[in-house]
């Protein structure tokens, strides 16, 4: 539809608010870690200090990067068993007609769409009875309970996508369900498994109720309870600086990620949200 | 038909009928290890914490057997005292927790319904063709990749009320005449953290609203500009009515997110009893007080709402959430 000037200015006017909005908080945060002092108090909006020191605070503290490796460590592991369970699970899912097939899809979309606050003291019992309090496997095993259903739920989706074809051939060649996922499917399926697994791993990355529950000393914490915890002496002495470098360092790595995958996280986002 | 047609029919038919028991069976032994785990993290821990609700659970009897079911005594509790004044206890005559719902609710009702608008604006904009609009959409999934935690004390900074931008910013356009204490004071706590939430997730719906925009066929807009209906009528007649079953969707992904929020009122507003909600209560009951007995019955309450309203809205809104009938 052809526009006019002041409709095209009004355009993009909302088009640069929206962009201002959506990065101006990040780009602040970034700005406020490189300044230290009173430099740090002072508002300003373009930078005016580039100093690393609260960097080197944050880096120093061998803590923190110890709850780097433990974040992605319990998030990786999480991902890879979720996926491994989840590629035949939604085969079973997108391709075979079976009785009670809605309702167990229902019943895995609400499991991963539960608060996570109801099932938190047998959760804990449970991680107690196994042994595994304060140890990133209790993570692991909880984080299960939203990247399980999650990965089901958005491959189910990506599998019904493929065209009966491709598996009718492979049945009438004498080819077993086991077959057809490992060798028909599964090639088809790489992009599907990359968006899933890195949505999921995002999920996990970012848990924080049961890693603030689970975990009690320093060196087990991942890195939202990392962070959440990093205090001063006092309410008034909250370290600003340190907290917005470790934000930094923590959310970097996950914008460049979703940047590079931005079409295919779409296509995964909204999967199963919206159906053709 | 000679007599061999018919057994190769029928052998074919047995053949088939086999194929599809096979593929049956197979998809069972698929589906045990998902289900499996599924039992032991979710169903079972439900189960638990369902239990406890029911006891007199504390964080020193949790696991050595000693709690004692005290039936529904953690929900409501009648007693008499010696002097014959009925008091009534437990979770439901607690004042904490009726302001902890009214929280939840008002929070969820909010955000929800502010997300949806700026989030229908944000797809509308992104739906059009212009130059740069492929920046614009990794724009906006920033604050989605960002973690809660990373938010709550990103914005926890902005709005400081000594140092922070927003008052600035505020203050030299003579928005306000003097600072305000954004995420302390009971006034603006909740509004601190709508603003956070609505920056946060507006992004996750915009996407769910513009896979829907994107499909609906180009034609229909074209027929209706021919017919020289205008755009305002064209948003209101044709978009809105075929992209009505993707917002429900989005709608009802986003409320099960806010009704169960904890991290962000957590951490952005903490001892706040403006903010509060039903996940950070039964968490503080849990953790802080030890009472595993009542924080059960609160997190069980939660459960109950939850599944009662998604019950409600798939049925009221006639949502297709499983995708099986298209």
């Amino acid at each position: 539809m052809e526009r006019t000037l002041l409709q095209n200015i009004l355009f993009y006017f909302g088009v640069v608010v929206i962009v201002v909005i959506a990065v101006f908080p990040f780009y602040y945060a970034v700005m406020t870690s490189f300044e230290t002092g009173t430099a740090i108090f002072k508002p300003n909006f373009l930078p005016e200090s580039f100093d690393l020191a609260n960097y080197e605070s944050v880096l120093n503290q061998r803590s923190f990067v110890r709850s780097v490796f433990n974040s992605v460590l319990i998030a990786s592991t999480t991902v890879f068993f979720a996926l491994l369970l989840a590629v035949t699970a939604s085969y079973a899912l997108a391709r075979v007609r079976f009785r009670g097939r809605g309702l167990l899809l229902m019943t895995i979309l609400g499991v991963s769409m539960f608060p996570q606050i109801a099932v938190l003291s047998g959760l804990y019992e449970l991680v107690n009875l196994l042994g595994l309090y304060n140890s990133p496997y209790a993570l692991v095993l909880s984080y299960t309970i939203f990247t399980l259903p999650f990965t089901v739920w958005v491959l189910t989706t990506f599998m019904r996508e493929l065209p009966v074809e491709i598996e009718e051939a492979a049945i009438v060649d004498g080819a077993t369900p086991w077959i057809i996922i490992t060798k028909v499917f599964l090639p088809l399926l790489w992009p599907a498994l990359v968006t899933t697994g890195l949505l999921a791993f995002i999920g996990a990355w970012n848990e924080f109720l049961f890693a603030l529950t689970f975990t009690i000393s320093e060196t087990q914490r991942t890195v939202p309870v990392a962070i959440a915890l990093l205090s001063g002496a006092s309410v008034q002495e909250i370290p600003w600086g340190p907290i917005m470098a470790a934000s930094v360092i923590v959310t970097v790595p996950l914008i460049i990620l979703v940047l590079i995958f931005q079409r295919k996280i779409v296509a995964g986002l909204t999967a199963g949200g919206v159906k053709g | 038909m000679s007599t061999s047609d018919v057994n190769t029919a029928q052998r074919g038919r047995g053949r088939e009928l086999n194929l599809q028991q096979q593929r049956v069976r197979a998809a069972y032994m698929f589906l045990v290890p998902m289900l499996i785990m599924l039992a032991l993290v979710a169903a079972w821990p439900l189960f638990r914490s369902i239990s406890f609700s029911f006891t007199d659970a504390s964080a020193n009897t949790i696991f050595n057997g000693q709690s004692d079911w005290i039936g529904f005594d953690n929900y409501i509790e009648r007693r008499v005292r010696s002097n014959g004044e009925v008091r009534w206890r437990g979770v439901l005559v607690d004042g904490d927790w009726w302001n902890a719902v009214w929280n939840t609710v008002r929070f969820s009702i909010v955000s929800v319904a502010l997300e949806t608008f700026f989030g229908l604006m944000v797809a509308l904009v992104l739906n059009m063709e212009f130059k740069g609009r492929g920046l614009v959409r990794a724009a906006i999934l920033i604050p989605w990749a960002i973690p809660t935690v990373v938010s709550a004390r990103m914005w926890g900074w902005m709005l400081n009320d000594q140092f922070g931008i927003i008052n600035h910013m505020m203050l030299s356009i003579g928005l306000i005449s003097e600072p305000i204490a954004w995420t302390a004071s009971a006034d603006t706590a909740m509004i601190a953290v709508l603003i956070v939430d609505v920056w946060k997730t507006t992004p996750f719906m915009a996407l769910l609203i513009l896979a829907g925009l994107q499909m609906i066929p180009r034609d229909m807009y074209e027929a209706a500009r021919l017919d020289g209906i205008n755009a305002v009528k064209v948003f209101f007649k044709v978009t809105l009515p075929l992209l009505r079953p993707a917002i429900m969707v989005a709608v009802i992904f986003r409320a099960l997110d806010a009704l169960r929020i904890f991290d962000l009122i957590y951490l952005l507003t903490p001892q706040s009893d403006a903010t509060v909600t039903m996940s950070v209560l039964s968490y503080r009951e849990i953790q802080q007080f030890g009472d595993y007995g009542e924080g059960s019955a609160m997190s069980t309450l939660l459960f109950v709402i939850i599944t009662v309203f998604v019950l409600l809205y798939i049925k009221l809104g006639k949502v297709d959430l499983a995708g099986e009938k298209s």
